[in-house]
C-alpha cells in the first residue's frame, strides 16, 4: 500500500514551520536524562517534558497555544543545540526566550526568579518565595516547581528543601540528582 | 449533536496523510502527487484554526486535496483541465457552484454531494473519504441532493 515517502513527510513539516503556520512545533531530543519532548512557539520555548509520549502533551499544548501543533524538528534545533552543550558541560546559561502563556501571574513571577538561580548553586523553596515578595508561600512555590513547564532550562532542580534534602522533582528524584551532579552542586 | 473536539494537527495529519497521498496519486499521478500533497496540508493548516468542530475531518481534507488536484490540472493544461472534464454548467465548473450551493447541508451530505457531483469521484473513493461504506456514501449523496432539490424548488 502506498504511504507518504519519508522525504516528503519531512519536507511538509519543514514547509509548515517555514510558512509560520504552526502554533507549536515540537520534537523529541535525546539526552543523558532520557528522551525529552521539546516544544516551541514563535515566542519561544514553551515546554520540556520528561514524558516523551506526544499524545497527551500535544492535547495540553493545544489548549494553551492552539491546535496547529506539528512535530517539526527545525524550529526546535536551537533548543536541542543548547541542551546538548549543557549536558556536555559546555554551557552554564541558556540563551533561549521562553513562552509562559497560560501560567498565572504569580507562577510567572516565581519562574522568572527561578531562572536567576545560578548554575551549580541551590536555593530553597522558602528563599525563592521570599524573592518574589511572598516569604510564606514556600508551599505554593513547591507546587509551581512541580508543574514547571520548562524544566532544566528553568532550573527547578536547583531548588531544595530547607534542610538541604532534594524533596521532589517532576521528572523524578534520580534525574534531579543527575542534573545537580552534572553541575557539581553542593548537595 | 455534541461538539467533537478538534484534535492537535499532528494527530489529524498522522491519521490521514497516507490516504490523502493515495487519493492524490490516483488524481494527478505519482509524479505530481508530492507537490499536491504538500499544498493540501498547507491549505489544511491555514484553515485549521477556523474549524468549529472535529467532525468529518477526513472528508474535509479530501475535499481540499481534490481542489488542489483540480487547480494543478488547470495550471498545467489550461485547455483540457479536470474541471472541464467534469460535469459543466456552462458558466462555472460544477464543483465551484456545488460547493456554494451545498454550503448549508449537514457536513457528511455536503462532502458526499460535492465529491460525487462536483468532482465526479466514484463512490468507492467517497466512502473512503467519509470513513463509511460505499452504500452509506451513496445514501449521503442522494439525501443531500434531495435536500438541495427541496430547497431550490
Amino acid at each position: 500500500m502506498t504511504t507518504v515517502p519519508t522525504t516528503l513527510d519531512r519536507k511538509f513539516r519543514d514547509a509548515a514551520a517555514a510558512a509560520g503556520l504552526l502554533d507549536v512545533s515540537y520534537d523529541i531530543a535525546d539526552t543523558p536524562v532520557g528522551p525529552l519532548l521539546v516544544a516551541v512557539t514563535h515566542r519561544g520555548l514553551c515546554r520540556i517534558s520528561f514524558d516523551p509520549e506526544p499524545e497527551r502533551e500535544t492535547q495540553q499544548l493545544a489548549r494553551t497555544f492552539g491546535a496547529r501543533i506539528l512535530r517539526a524538528p527545525k524550529p526546535v534545533d536551537p533548543v536541542r543545540r543548547e541542551l546538548d552543550e549543557y549536558f556536555e558541560g559546555r554551557r552554564r546559561d541558556f540563551d533561549l526566550p521562553v513562552d509562559l502563556r497560560g501560567r498565572s501571574e504569580f507562577s510567572r513571577l516565581v519562574l522568572e526568579q527561578l531562572a536567576r538561580v545560578p548554575y551549580g548553586e541551590v536555593t530553597t523553596y522558602g528563599s525563592l518565595a521570599a524573592r518574589t515578595g511572598r516569604p510564606r508561600a514556600a508551599r505554593a512555590v513547591g507546587t509551581i516547581m512541580n508543574r514547571n513547564p520548562i524544566p532544566i532550562v528553568l532550573p527547578c532542580h536547583r531548588v531544595v528543601g530547607s534542610t538541604g534534602s532534594l524533596v521532589g522533582y517532576g521528572g523524578g528524584l534520580e534525574r534531579k540528582r543527575q542534573l545537580l551532579d552534572l553541575e557539581h552542586a553542593p548537595v | 449533536m455534541e461538539a467533537v473536539t478538534i484534535p492537535p494537527f499532528e494527530r489529524f495529519y498522522e491519521e490521514h496523510r497516507n490516504a490523502v497521498f493515495r487519493h492524490l496519486v490516483r488524481l494527478v499521478g505519482r509524479q505530481r502527487a508530492e507537490d499536491a500533497f504538500q499544498e493540501t496540508f498547507l491549505r489544511a493548516l491555514r484553515g485549521y484554526s477556523q474549524l468549529r468542530h472535529g467532525r468529518h475531518l477526513k472528508a474535509w481534507v479530501f475535499t481540499i486535496a481534490t481542489r488542489v488536484a483540480v487547480d494543478d490540472a488547470r495550471k498545467r493544461r489550461p485547455e483540457v483541465s479536470i474541471a472541464e472534464e467534469l460535469v459543466h454548467d456552462g458558466v462555472r465548473p460544477a464543483y465551484a457552484q456545488l460547493e456554494h450551493l451545498a454550503d448549508e447541508l449537514p457536513e457528511k451530505e455536503r462532502a458526499a454531494v460535492v465529491l460525487r457531483y462536483g468532482y465526479d469521484l466514484p463512490y468507492e473513493q467517497i466512502a473512503d473519504a467519509l470513513n463509511s461504506s460505499e452504500e452509506a456514501a451513496r445514501q449521503a449523496a442522494s439525501s443531500g441532493v434531495r435536500r438541495l432539490r427541496r430547497r431550490l424548488t
